[in-house]
């Protein structure tokens, strides 16, 4: 592609030209273009994003209790294997441990059989609150600063004492993508009270038996 | 009038201005420029709606791979002078009696993506610059209750840097049991606040849809 044209005139008399030398920034243009284009695909131009969780402190004292709370209000979610979520409401008593109670069965879609669905239908008084107070400060109704907006919330939260309590226990096979995926769907349902606990024996059992799988292949491609 | 007369050179476009234009959206992108660091485990977040960006500084990241491998990376601090890195190493030297040099202390502070190195072969890793060698020894920090390195990371970065934060970044598919294991170490040590690295994903959903 360079060429280099040497211009020579045989014998004459070489005089200085009066035209301004001229530089071709082609070439230049063209290694501009590479360099942005490479600057461009090599970028990550969105950070990735962060979902705050705090657990429960660890009971290091034995003779500490677990807060009680009560058992009406409560609904237990246990991630499963194969994308699963099994729910059941209130607790198991010690003497319901050989007649465990059914489990309901929902998945991460937004449709009916999602889980999205269950929580919204238990947390609809509170899940209105906030929706109305955010539509009153879209509209200009109410007059908040963002700062301000995010603590008026968590106070509308706080204040609730309609909504669920949410227990997530995760079954072994679950993997990593349930647990961000329910965290998720509490935010989006506005859950004030959620937290994030071991899972017990009687429960690994149910879940066992919802899913259908025996106790030991479940360990088998828990090792894997 | 004069009569126009017409080049006979063929129509020449001046380069200049494009030139300019080009250096500045180079420059821009150059300076703005937050280089992808090549990660010892390829990792696709989950996502979720959640807005807050990750911290720019005074946090520590668990890597934890599919194939249950743990990785730890944490930064300078908010100032590079700070130099966080070689003082946790140090500190981490001394737990397992082993001296560091200088050129490794620099080595591990400027090293910038994540590591999986255990102590034994830390020497070895800094020491080397064989990418393939490197990659040989990130085994992932083991976390056995025997040889709990992990836990003796997290309470250097704390004892050195006490406003760290803690960032959790797994990939979708990666087992629960391996995440619950971390988070437990973890907890073990009193960090109770976690971040989840995830990606955004905007969900709208209808509230008369729900309620029919």
């Amino acid at each position: 592609m360079a060429e280099i044209i040497q211009e020579e005139k045989g014998g004459g008399k070489k005089r200085a030209k009066k035209v301004v030398p001229h530089m071709d920034m082609t070439p230049m243009v063209d290694l501009m273009c590479l360099l942005i284009t490479f600057f461009m695909l090599t970028t990550a131009f969105s950070k990735p994003k962060i979902m705050e969780i705090v657990l429960p402190e660890k009971l290091k004292d034995p003779n500490q209790q677990a807060p009680k709370i009560s058992a009406s209000r409560t609904l237990n979610i246990l991630l499963g294997p194969d994308d699963k979520v099994y729910t059941y409401p209130g607790s198991v008593k010690p003497e319901d441990y050989n007649n465990l109670p059914p489990l309901n069965v929902a998945d991460f879609s937004s449709g009916p059989s999602g889980i999205r669905y269950m929580l919204l239908e238990r947390n609809r008084a509170l899940f209105k609150k906030i929706n109305d107070f955010n539509q009153q400060v879209i509209r200009g109704e109410i007059v908040i600063s963002q700062d301000s907006l995010r603590g008026a919330i968590s106070k509308l939260k706080s204040d609730d004492d309609t909504g669920p309590i949410v227990l997530i226990k995760a079954y072994k096979t679950a993997n990593y993508g349930n647990f961000v995926d329910i965290l998720d769907e509490m935010n989006i349902c506005g859950i004030a009270r959620y937290t994030f606990v071991d899972i017990a024996w009687y429960e690994e059992k149910m879940v066992e038996f919802a899913s259908g799988i025996s106790s030991s292949t479940a360990t088998a491609t828990s090792t894997n | 009038m004069a009569k126009v007369k017409m080049p006979k050179k063929a129509p020449h476009i001046d380069m200049t201005p494009m030139v300019d234009t080009f250096c500045v959206v180079l420059t821009f992108l150059m300076l703005t420029a937050t280089m992808r660091q090549p990660e010892p485990a390829s990792v696709d977040t989950p996502f979720s709606i959640s807005e807050k960006p990750t911290p720019d500084f005074n946090a520590m990241t668990f890597l934890i791979s599919t194939d249950d491998k743990i990785f730890l990376n944490f930064d300078n601090g908010p100032d590079t002078l700070l130099a966080f890195r070689p003082k946790v190493l140090q500190e981490m030297g001394r737990r397992y009696n082993i001296e560091f040099t200088d050129q490794e202390l620099r080595e591990f502070q400027k090293y910038p993506s994540s590591m999986g190195v255990p102590m034994q072969h830390m020497k070895t890793f800094l020491g080397t610059n064989d990418p393939n060698e490197r990659k040989a020894l990130q085994v992932g920090i083991p976390i056995d209750s025997t040889d709990n390195q992990l836990a003796n990371w997290i309470v250097a970065i704390r004892t050195v840097n006490p406003n760290v934060q803690t960032c959790i970044r797994a990939d979708a598919m990666t087992g629960f049991p391996i995440v619950k294991k971390t988070l437990d170490i973890l907890q073990d040590r009193n960090v109770n606040r976690f971040n989840l690295v995830t990606s955004l994903e905007a969900t709208k959903i209808n509230l008369e849809e729900i309620q029919q």
